[in-house]
């Protein structure tokens, strides 16, 4: 029988049969998994059945810890149940991992493995999280392919339901979960074959139920624990023939063979690599690749069920002739004799040749190495480097292969050149913005080619970790066998560069074929565009004799109403020249799919597409190459030649595209970066940019304020700083008395790191009388104003800060004069979240110490290869890390902890040395004023004095006071997140250091959905708001946070949305980093994930709070303490109708199309608990607090 | 008294007519429309941008993030059906055929020659009585001429008359430097009925902001002056029926349509002010004026002062200009 071949990635397959093979499924998104949950709540809210004819529920909780609960109740429950995950998430499983697997209960854990966190977080594959979890009895098996992801996703459900044994089912995070590729599906035939309705029914029969009441979960004394552990021993025994069984079974309905442990290779070899996961490929295409050309007497073990792990079914596997071993980890354990498999491996070995018929004439000599951590490229040169070194007489051991480790010298070298190219496979390489649609085009090409022709694609996606301005590389495969490189394309036949820009970026000719195929998208015409590409690309596209062709597909795009979505036209281009297919054949399959994507979403779209593909072969052009000069543009460095060393020698590779070259030398040890680097990394992304008006700005220091990558910067300064200014440096008379006389007042933007958000011009509040559309900022091309721009900017960072003690702090366009130390992050153009965070870095930023809970934040804020936290000229700025996602609170509790520890000692020892000292100055210290600026720079001037004061004093305690003594100035703990952290996943923690009383101050920024992850709903999502998991609307209120915080009476608690009212915002930060004890900020976020052009984010703020949907306050206990109402509430009354904000976005307004009647209900339950809420926080605000304390005590 | 007409081929009890308006949006809102007498509803209008604009709005939010971040590959769940066509508007329309005995007439306001035409089937099939067809057009682009904005207008009419069988009314601006050619052309092109005239709301200056915004202003008495003219010179030379819309607002208006050859009166901003009760009020009032001067039939006075039936005729010229300005006096 044919069945359907489909194009899919990892994850699809896996939920594919998951969705079909349960009943329940509990979920937590984390990447790379969250795409296995998406789908199967997609296909459960759609109606889509599992192969009994039931929907199975889908339900997102609070955290993997949750989602394992859910799980294991579910299961004992007697429900055919699963769970998707990865990393962290698998980790905070591990306790419920335990207890299913020693209840004997059948479940598959499907898991996208990936990286744990150490010196860093890794969002990429390896096998880390995995292995962590072999301890639980969980028995594991790995899948190599996106193939083997649908056929081990059913095979371990059967074998589940029989042994008894819950499964882990594992495929390499990103390559594997993520890699397009075709594949045949399994139909419900085949997956009904393959389960045993009677095994269903046994694990329906032994639920809890209280028609059949038993105990499971009983506590044990040393008695007889350890007796009832040894009891399940006889299905561990088991279960490997179990899983074989169901191999075979698998392999009479499909015709595909697999085994517990499969040989691949020559019969006779005498050295084997034994491995898992998506490596797996690559060796086999290198073995192949080497057999064939030298005859080698190679082969690879390849290990899929891990555990229970079977030592006879691996020994028989392994050819009798094998002499030498090499067992690759794709993960690491620092202290660790060898890491898991090889152990597994040298132990098997040993056993059987220590009995008494062993099975090889003489001890395999076993080496051990790792690879691919964190999805390192694991290509053919490094299998060839396992294998040429197992040629030496005394290989090494304990090596690691893929990386230069130039410090424990444990590499091994491979050789860069050994490249394979398969026959009758095309490969393409694309670079593209993220916003440009590359991806997606991309992905329907795999599809079209894949499933509409008799050839194997496989596609592979490469993205940026910036979230603005971010580029994509696309990685493609076709051809007539299938493919089996699991690495990304290393020489292509076609390359496509979909924006001009990026010529300058990468090397993009870098890996492309003699003669092949250069697509580029350029405003510059075949006769013109040679003249303004950088010389090298020039000089590649002629020595490599390139095929090259040009389209403007942004005028194109322009032209049929695209917009910049240049994919259709780019897509047209590339099946018009690769000949991958027929181009009539390509461009009608091209409108098929269109058709299919784009008929739910009506006939505009569909015919816009259509045009788009028909104009697109008309301004397709060929360039000839006979008579073209080579340009004289030379590509600039990457970064300045001022950038400190570590930047200019390691971060600058990371930045040009090349940290596979970063040796292990080059990295710090233990996770510590410098600050300051983001400066650096000038991206030039903005097309536009702001330029400041002077003749009519106000000085409001809203522009400054809102700037989400603090890109525009405000100074007042002495008049004479202007002597040597460049002759385009702008600057007026600052209006105000702290400004003084003879003064200077600038607003300047950093023209190369400005991201073209236009929120500035936006807020601008003034109106050029001349011309109402211009403002006091006004947007204007960046390329014509960049050089100038450059030197004003740099200009502008010499002239000196304005001093921080003589800025009025509550004023908005005061406070606008503080240096922002957080700059030039990686954020969304555009972003809400980073005026919060800025802001902190302005008011408090040179005493801050920063937690940062896993998410938008912690990426932005932390992710190479540049960082956004900086420091003052004084060297003074955030100290920032990022723990996890679930533990944020408390880390920041441990970081105030630690402070006050050192700030007692400190007062401690100052006080035990006030006569050494001075009794006068430590009277200062102890005692001093530090509640504003001026207080603190006093402050910070005494334990100067103090630091020369110890220094001439010997004796102990002196050196352990000068270690101690700048906790001594006040210091400010800034606990930040977003909402899946504060409302979900780390309320627990978030709620015990609220009521801890320490003095933490807390920033919730609220974008009211895992917006990291994409979209998924969370505690805060609004209700009628469509999420992911709320496909339908949520159908219940927001969690009101602030209310919960409010309850403990001594916590400080505002609302903010600072487009709203950036004046309550300013007051709100410093109230509650004055306040000493807890303090709870919940920040307004807009964010892309609410589906609306961030350009227009300060009015859909104004509108949340004038809708009355966010109210604006602040809950102050030191006004109770005066007896007055704590809370202030700083909104008016509703004046807009609800729906006048919702509808302004996508993820309120998506339901009005796809549930009219629905979205209408939700609306009205939304509308009413907005009024419900008012009236509560008004009637709140109002009660008269004093009275009530009067009659308390006449009572009295 | 028979106050019937017949509009467009519709036989319609009187000769007063809801036009395009929120009063249509609910149903129950329609119903008190044909209870307080309305002769037959013209729906609010379907609007080319809206469909158009969310459509395209929805496709760009959900795709321009996608595929741009490893961790997000999307921000938004799959929904296998938008409800992004006209079905909405169409599924209103069935619902008014099932609540109303009157005539129900669609309306669809749009520019170009696109999709939005095959629109009109789906009203049609939805049991429309017939299909107004609003061109709001505002030829601001310098290189279009007056030529190629009426031959816009006669090929929107033309696409939508091949696409259904029901009549197709056309409301027309009055802004055409030849008015009765292009109405004469739009007659040949098969439009049924000429709707004279639509409004286009102008925008007003907001000088506290410094910002354009648009401000809805309902119609006024005075506002029927042009469409009389039209009416009344238009009235015999077309085949098409003709309707005045803007200023409608007491018996009189309506007798004066009547006389200079209109088929039928529409009425909106009136209802918005001061209630749909107004449609019986005037009836009655109409009924009691035809009854003092013996008129035992609207038909009776149709056409009875239109340009030919008048002693006058260069009254509804540039003559009526001339004396009207002789007759100022400062």
């Amino acid at each position: 029988m044919e069945r359907l071949k489909v194009t899919i990635d990892g994850n699809e397959a896996a939920a594919y049969v998951a969705h079909k093979v349960n009943e329940v499924i509990a979920i937590y998104p984390i990447t790379p998994s969250s795409p296995m949950g998406e789908l199967s709540d997609t296909w459960s809210s759609t109606g889509k059945k599992n192969i009994w004819g039931t929907v199975p529920s889908v339900i997102e909780m609070q955290s993997e810890g949750g989602a394992a609960g859910t799980v294991h109740g579910a299961l004992q429950a007697g429900s055919l149940t699963t769970t998707f995950t990865a990393s962290q998430g698998l980790l905070l499983m591990i306790p419920n991992m335990y207890k299913i697997a020693g209840e004997l209960t059948s479940t598959v854990f499907h898991v996208t493995a990936r990286t744990l966190s150490t010196h860093a977080l890794s969002i990429f594959g390896d096998h880390s999280d995995v292995m962590a979890t072999r301890q639980t009895g969980f028995a594991m098996l790995c899948s190599n392919s996106v193939q083997e992801v649908m056929d081990f996703a059913l095979i371990s459900q059967a074998a589940t339901l029989k042994s008894r044994i819950p499964f882990l089912h594992f495929f390499d995070g990103f390559r594997t979960s993520h890699e397009v590729m075709k594949i045949e599906q399994l139909d419900v035939e085949d997956i009904k074959n393959m389960i045993d309705d009677e095994l269903v029914k046994k694990h329906r029969s032994r639920a809890l139920t209280p028609d059949n009441p038993f105990i499971r979960g009983s506590a044990q004394n040393p008695d007889v624990f350890f007796q009832g552990r040894e009891t399940v021993n006889k299905f561990y025994t088991a279960c490997s023939s179990v899983t074989q069984e169901a191999m075979d079974k698998f392999f009479t309905i499909t015709g595909r063979r697999y085994n517990l442990f499969d040989y691949y290779g020559a019969p006779d070899a005498e050295r084997v690599i034994v491995m898992m996961g998506s490596g797996v490929e690559t060796a086999e295409e290198t073995i192949d690749h080497l057999i064939k050309t030298t005859g080698e007497k190679i082969g690879l073990l390849i290990v899929r069920l891990f555990r229970p792990f079977d030592t006879s079914f691996f020994i028989n596997k392994l050819p009798k002739t094998v002499r030498k071993i090499s067992v690759l980890d794709r993960t690491k354990e620092p202290g660790s004799i060898g890491e898991p498999l090889y152990l597994d491996i040298v132990t098997s070995v040993s056993e059987v040749m220590s009995r008494k018929d062993p099975p090889f004439e003489k001890m395999p000599l076993i080496t051990g190495g790792r690879y691919g951590l964190s999805s390192k490229e694991f290509t053919p040169a490094m299998v060839k480097a396992v294998f040429d070194e197992l040629k030496k007489d005394e290989p090494k051991n304990h090596f690691t292969v893929g990386i230069n480790d130039d410090v424990t010298f444990t590499s091994l070298d491979f050789e860069t050149d050994f490249i394979l190219s398969p026959e009758d496979q095309i490969s393409a390489l694309f670079y593209g913005l993220g916003s440009d649609g590359t991806v997606g085009a991309n992905k329907n090409s795999i599809k079209i080619i894949g499933e509409e022709t008799e050839n194997y694609a496989q596609g592979y996606f490469v993205y940026d970790s910036k979230k603005s301005g971010s580029t994509t590389i696309s990685h493609l495969r076709f051809g007539k066998k299938p493919i089996k490189s699991t690495y990304l394309v290393q020489k292509a036949d076609f390359i496509g560069c979909h924006l001009f820009n990026l010529l300058e970026k990468f090397d993009v000719l870098k890996e492309i074929k003699e003669g092949g195929t250069f697509l580029l998208n350029s405003i510059y015409g075949k006769d013109e565009v040679f003249e303004k590409m950088p010389a090298k690309v020039c000089e590649q596209i002629l020595s490599k004799k390139l095929n090259f062709y040009v389209i403007d597909a942004f005028k194109v795009a322009k032209e049929t109403g695209m917009g910049l979505r240049i994919n259709t036209i780019m897509q047209t281009c590339f099946f018009a020249i690769s000949g991958v297919l027929p181009r009539d054949e390509a461009i009608e399959q091209i409108k098929n799919a269109i058709k299919k994507s784009y008929s739910s979403k009506g006939d505009e779209i569909v015919i816009k597409n259509f045009e788009a593909v028909d104009k697109t072969l008309a301004n397709l052009f060929k360039v000839e190459l006979e008579g073209k000069k080579i340009s004289n543009i030379e590509l600039k460095p990457v970064v300045s030649d001022n950038a400190p060393d570590y930047v200019k020698n390691v971060l600058s590779k990371i930045i040009e595209g090349l940290g596979d070259d970063v040796k292990v030398s080059e990295m710090p040890e233990d996770g510590t970066f410098p600050s300051s680097t983001a400066q650096w990394e000038k991206r030039n992304i903005a097309h536009q940019i702001p330029v400041w008006d002077e003749e009519i700005c106000i000085q409001c220091g809203k522009c400054a304020m809102i700037c989400p990558h603090a890109c525009i910067r405000i100074k007042a300064y002495d008049k004479s700083f202007l002597e040597n200014a460049p002759a385009s440096f702008k600057h007026m008379e600052g209006k105000g008395k702290e400004f003084g006389e003879d003064n200077a007042y600038t607003i300047q933007v950093a023209p190369e790191d400005c991201t073209g958000c236009t929120l500035c011009f936006e807020i601008c509040p003034v109106k050029n009388k001349k011309q109402v559309k211009l403002k006091a900022l006004n947007m204007q091309p960046q390329l014509e104003l960049r050089e100038q721009e450059k030197a004003n900017w740099e200009y502008f960072l010499t002239i000196p800060e304005f001093e921080r003690t003589q800025v009025n702090t509550g004023l908005v366009k005061s406070s606008q004069l503080f240096q922002p130390l957080f700059e030039f992050s990686g954020a969304c153009t555009g972003c809400g979240e980073t005026p919060y965070v800025k802001l902190v870095s302005q008011l408090f930023g040179d005493r801050t110490i920063i937690a940062n809970a896993t998410g938008c934040s912690s990426i932005y804020g932390g992710n190479l290869p540049t960082t956004p936290w900086t420091k003052n000229n004084e060297g003074r700025g955030p100290a920032w890390s990022n723990s996890l996602f679930e533990d944020n609170a408390e880390f920041g509790l441990g970081m105030r902890m630690s402070i006050d520890k050192h700030n007692e000692f400190a007062k401690e020892l100052l006080t035990g040395l006030s006569s050494e000292i001075g009794e006068e100055i430590v009277n200062d210290i102890l005692n001093a004023d530090q509640s504003d600026e001026p207080g603190i720079f006093e402050q910070r001037k005494r334990v100067e004095l103090l630091k020369e004061k110890l220094s001439l004093i010997n004796k102990q305690e002196a050196g352990d006071l000068l270690s101690l003594c700048d906790y001594l100035v006040k210091k400010s703990v800034w606990i930040m997140g977003g909402d899946g952290w504060a409302y979900d996943i780390g309320f627990g923690g978030l709620d015990h250091v609220m009521a801890s009383g320490k003095n933490v101050n807390i920033l919730v920024l609220d974008t009211e959905v895992y917006s990291n992850t994409g979209g998924q709903m969370s505690k805060s999502t609004g209700l009628a708001a469509v999420a992911k998991f709320a496909a339908s609307g949520k159908p219940n209120p927001k969690k009101d946070l602030a209310m919960m915080a409010i309850n403990y009476g001594n916590v400080y608690v505002a609302k903010v949305a600072m487009g709203a009212n950036d004046t309550q915002t300013l007051r709100a930060f410093l109230e509650a980093e004055a306040y000493d004890g807890p303090s709870i900020i919940i920040a307004y976020s807009h964010c892309i994930a609410h589906g609306f052009n961030m350009e227009r984010a300060i009015e859909h703020q104004k509108a949340a709070v004038d809708s009355g949907y966010w109210l604006l306050f602040r809950h102050n206990p030191l006004l109770a303490g005066e007896g007055k109402n704590p809370l202030k509430l700083d909104s008016g009354e509703p004046k807009i109708k609800l729906e006048d904000y919702f509808y302004k976005e996508t993820r309120y307004s998506m339901l009005t199309k796809s549930e009219p009647e629905h979205a209408k209900a939700l609306l009205k339950l939304a509308q009413e608990d907005v009024w419900k809420r008012w009236k509560m926080y008004k009637h709140l605000s109002e009660v008269n607090m004093s009275e009530d304390t009067s009659k308390t005590e006449s009572h009295n | 008294m028979d106050l019937s007409t017949t509009y467009m081929g519709l036989k319609l009890k009187n000769p007063i007519v809801a036009s395009a308006s929120p009063l249509s949006k609910s149903i129950d809102a329609a119903r008190s429309l044909e209870d307080a007498g309305a002769s037959a509803v013209v729906c609010y209008s379907l609007f080319e941008e809206q469909i158009s604009h969310e459509a395209n709005e929805l496709v760009y939010y959900l795709e321009s993030t996608a595929d741009s971040y490893a961790e997000a590959l999307s921000y938004f769940p799959e929904s296998g059906d938008y409800n992004l066509g006209p079905e909405e508007y169409v599924n209103h329309i069935r619902k008014l055929k099932v609540a109303l005995s009157i005539p129900v007439i669609g309306s669809l306001n749009g520019v170009s020659n696109g999709g939005w035409i095959n629109y009109a089937k789906k009203i049609e099939d939805a049991g429309a009585d017939a299909i107004e067809l609003n061109i709001y057009y505002i030829p601001t682009d310098f290189q279009i001429n007056g030529l190629r904005v009426e031959d816009m207008y006669i090929e929107d009419v033309r696409a939508i008359k091949s696409a259904v069988k029901i009549p197709v009314a056309v409301k027309l601006s009055p802004y055409f430097s030849a008015m009765a050619n292009m109405a004469k052309k739009l007659d040949e092109a098969g439009a049924d009925a000429l709707v004279l005239f639509n409004r286009f709301y102008q925008p007003d200056i907001d000088l506290e902001n410094l910002e354009v915004f648009p401000n809805l202003e309902l119609s006024n008495e005075w506002e029927l002056r042009l469409p009389l003219r039209w009416i009344a010179i238009l009235h015999n030379n077309v085949k098409a029926s003709l309707a005045a819309t803007s200023g409608i607002s007491n018996y009189t208006d309506v007798l004066k349509v009547m006389m200079v050859g209109g088929d039928v009166a529409m009425m909106c901003s009136e209802l918005l002010r001061h209630g749909v009760k107004r449609i019986g009020e005037i009836l009655k009032d109409l009924e009691i004026w035809m009854e003092e001067k013996e008129y035992d039939s609207v038909s009776l006075m149709k056409g009875s002062m239109d340009y030919s039936s008048v002693k006058e005729p260069a009254a509804f010229e540039r003559a009526n200009y001339m004396k009207l300005l002789a007759s100022y006096k400062i």
